[in-house]
């Protein structure tokens, strides 16, 4: 086990090394730089002045140049500068990781606590009434677009409660901080929550129609032992994979909901980060993102051996 | 008699008094900003974005009088400057400065600050900004002097009344000489109503009440907040709840602004220009077009109440180069702008003569021009572009759209690498010297159609030193004729904006003509 998780530790290494290269070129290749833009938004050129600025960031010296200065600076914990807020990187993200961190959290913690019950109920009630209710609505909160459920969720608020649940530096009180994320968390939530509840209930079919399932059960186990004890916990493998997928993408792909809602995190100031060409922020913010996708990978596959011991005993 | 004079005066006292001590202490204004500011430094930006928030840091020398409802020039009045003279030959302006004003840090204004503002955005202290927008404005400056703390001489190469329009505007605030133009992007210090605070990265920025401030009693307010909403439906839900007490200046659309006073019909707005203009450019320098006629019969073929209507409903407004009436001080006059090649309403009749152009150098609809307009991929952009593609169709003229990304827009534009395109530009100060110069003058920086005419120019100069103001806006008019005629930039509309904010936001003072210089709110309060 040990020698797979230093195997694993030495891939997520090779992983990183990958992204960091993929994102310095890809911005690289991408139109425009900074100066561009900056000038852009002055609404003129001065070739001198861009000349000028071009070359106090850097952005002259050669590519590996940039990008040997970028990652030994990561290993010297010197993430650099952001070019447009002009302070240090680490400076300006830090405060937004716990906000993505709480939204992603909730929002997991919704589309874990809905999306197994209801996955499991849909398989054992399977054609019941309460089956089609339950995919037909996860159908709809898997079409449904995140930024249009979150206006309908704003207007439904703004027509009925009277108030408007987006971001606020200062709740008035928890119960107003609880709402600020929660609102967004089950919209962004609920279509994970669906994603999940179809491969549980797919997964659970599966399972139930399994032979030691049947034995468990001529046995004169209880329905209840049956479906959590032997048939979940052998269904869930593919389930834990989603949610580690899902995690991921829950940390740097709630761009819309973060827009909708305005909330200050990680996925809209990425975002702006790459329209402004901000190639610090983007890289390191990138490669944050990254690291939590690999370490959640990692935590997905140690979880397989603890919940299966096939996996852990072939390993 | 004698007694009812009397109880007239008294009363009024009386009233003025309560008016005055009508406004309210404290409070926090809560206003929605559309974006994230490239930076907090409003010398090295040229976008309300910077302008709005952080105008309220900083003082101007002079400053259009917030009580007037135009910005005009003859409406100027003092603001770090008590007062200020001009010299017989009206080439030497001499600024009296107020005394006891600080830095926000503590440190004392003088007219060292006022010469190293000024200095720095001439050029004469190079390499201070990173970015100098508005350079041209003051082209006219030879040199600037101290007399002392409290003098600050401006000398001139040519007399130029206009150059007072252009202190007094939101883009023209005095910096302090000993503050780093770094830290000035960052964290700006002033001699504002209103302190720095902090500046989020696409999140917020503050601004705090200046306890020093040296109007006594002012600002009202304790703090002012921008919250950047990028989303337009959120922002329109959030001011209508009111969450937020002003919408950010010109930034409803007027499909917006109706739609924001139907939901919240207590609000109050108005609509003001938002001293952006969409025009045509076509490269000169590039075959066929560097045929005048071609370039001719492109202007004819433009149907601008067709723009107006289908991208405002018909709010926004037609013109030259100068802001239209009744906003606009500058702009023609409706019966003149009807002796403007292709500003008849008979559009037909206009079409009819590009359509006779188009055939006599060869093409018609079998064989029509093929030409690609470019544009930079926004909305404010795209959409007018795709109308005038249309457009051209009814002349032979088979346009492609290339919609450009914003990162290379004006790099493209500067290296004239472009053939047609569809463009917006700006301008902080309803004023003929603004546009003319920055625009239009032979080899300026964002003359991006390298438009040059020698004769014209001298012209730009003379409207320039003339103080007789209706006499200029003669010239004017015949000025911007000649550059529609010539297809130097074809202006296609002005467009306007809404600004709107609730009844408990007092104090408010904006413009008819300008949405960059009324800002500053040391005047506005908050009955809550």
């Amino acid at each position: 086990m040990l020698q797979y998780f230093l195997r694993r530790l030495m891939l997520m290494a090779v992983s990183l090394f990958g992204v960091s290269i993929a994102i310095f070129l890809l911005l690289r290749i991408a139109p425009g730089n900074i100066a561009d833009i900056l000038f852009d938004s002055a609404g003129m050129v001065d070739p001198a002045e861009k000349q000028e600025m071009i070359k106090q960031l850097g952005l002259d010296l050669p590519l590996w140049a940039q990008y040997v200065h970028w990652v030994s600076g990561i290993f010297h914990g010197d993430f650099g500068y952001s070019y447009v807020s002009e302070k240090p990187v680490l400076e300006e993200v830090l405060p937004r990781i716990p906000i993505t961190a709480r939204l992603a959290g909730l929002a997991l913690l919704f589309a874990v606590c809905t999306g197994v019950p209801f996955g499991v109920i849909s398989a054992v009630r399977q054609n019941s009434w309460i089956d089609y209710l339950l995919r037909v609505f996860s159908l709809v909160a898997l079409s449904m677009p995140a930024f249009w459920l979150g206006l309908l969720i704003l207007m439904a608020f703004v027509n009925w409660l009277g108030i408007l649940p987006i971001y606020d530096q200062s709740p008035p009180t928890w119960a107003a901080a609880l709402l600020m994320y929660l609102v967004p968390a089950m919209t962004v939530g609920s279509r994970s929550s669906a994603l999940i509840m179809r491969l549980t209930r797919s997964s659970m079919l599966e399972t139930l129609r399994q032979d030691y399932v049947r034995t468990a059960r001529s046995k004169g186990l209880s329905e209840l032992a049956v479906t959590f004890v032997h048939a979940l916990r052998n269904a869930v493998l593919p389930v834990i994979t989603t949610i580690g997928i899902e995690t991921a993408f829950l940390f740097g792909g709630l761009v819309v909901t973060e827009t909708v809602f305005n909330i200050p995190g990680v996925a809209r100031f990425l975002v702006e980060a790459i329209r402004w060409r901000d190639y610090p922020m983007v890289q390191n913010l990138v490669m944050f993102i990254a690291v939590i996708v690999v370490t959640v990978n990692l935590i997905v596959d140690m979880a397989y051996g603890f919940v299966d011991p096939r996996i852990r005993l072939r390993s | 008699m004698m007694p009812s004079r009397l109880i007239m005066t008294v009363a009024c006292l009386l009233g003025l008094s309560a008016a005055a001590f009508a406004q309210k202490q404290g409070g926090t204004l809560h206003v929605t900003h559309r974006d994230n500011p490239p930076s907090a430094s409003i010398w090295e930006e040229a976008t309300i974005s910077t302008d709005m928030p952080f105008m309220s840091v900083f003082n101007n020398l002079v400053v259009f009088d917030p009580a007037s409802p135009a910005d005009r020039l003859d409406r100027v009045v003092g603001e770090l400057a008590t007062s200020w003279a001009w010299s017989d030959n009206d080439t030497t302006l001499t600024f009296n400065l107020r005394h006891g004003v600080t830095w926000h840090d503590g440190k004392p204004f003088t007219s060292a600050d006022v010469k190293c503002t000024w200095d720095t955005v001439t050029g004469v202290t190079p390499g201070k900004l990173r970015k100098n927008p508005r350079k041209t404005w003051w082209f006219n400056i030879k040199d600037v002097v101290t007399d002392g703390d409290d003098k600050v001489v401006f000398h001139l190469k040519d007399p130029q009344p206009s150059i007072m329009a252009m202190f007094a505007g939101g883009f023209s605030p005095v910096y302090p000489c000993h503050v780093p133009a770094n830290e000035m992007r960052t964290h700006p210090i002033g001699t504002g109503p209103f302190m720095f605070d902090s500046f989020k990265q696409n999140e917020s920025i503050r601004l705090v009440r200046n306890p020093h401030y040296w109007k006594p009693g002012q600002p009202y307010l304790d703090a002012i907040e921008f919250t950047i909403i990028p989303s337009r439906s959120t922002m329109m839900l959030a001011t209508a709840t009111g969450k937020f007490d002003l919408t950010f200046s010109g930034d409803l659309t007027p499909d917006l602004t109706k739609e924001l006073q139907t939901q919240a019909p207590q609000m109050q707005c108005v609509m003001q220009p938002t001293g952006t203009q969409e025009n045509l450019l076509v490269n000169r320098e590039k075959p066929p077009f560097d045929n005048a006629l071609i370039r001719k019969a492109m202007g004819l073929a433009i149907d601008r109440r067709a723009f107006t209507e289908i991208l405002s409903r018909g709010v926004y407004q037609i013109g030259g180069v100068n802001m239209p009436p009744p906003e606009g001080l500058w702009g023609w006059s409706k019966e003149f702008m009807e002796t403007v090649p292709g500003y008849s309403a008979d559009v037909e009749k206009s079409r009819d003569e590009a359509r006779a152009i188009m055939k006599s150098l060869g093409y018609g609809p079998d064989n029509p021009l093929k030409v690609t307009v470019s544009t930079r991929n926004i909305p404010d952009y795209r959409d007018p572009a795709v109308i005038f593609i249309d457009h051209l169709k009814t002349i032979y003229i088979q346009g492609e759209l290339d919609p450009l990304d914003t990162s290379v827009w004006y790099a493209r534009l500067a290296r004239k690498d472009f053939t047609v395109a569809i463009n917006l530009q700006g301008t902080g100060i309803d004023d003929p010297d603004v546009q003319l110069f920055e625009n239009y003058m032979c080899g300026s920086e964002r003359n991006y159609t390298s438009y040059c005419n020698a004769d014209l120019e001298k012209l730009f100069h003379q409207q320039s030193q003339m103080k007789d103001i209706d006499a200029r806006r003669k010239l004017v008019w015949e000025i911007d004729k000649k550059l529609q005629e010539d297809g130097a930039r074809p202006m296609i509309y002005h467009a306007k904006a809404g600004t709107c904010w609730w009844p408990r936001v007092h104090g408010l003072e904006t413009a008819t003509n300008s949405i960059y210089n009324h800002w500053r709110f040391d005047t506005v309060w908050l009955d809550q």
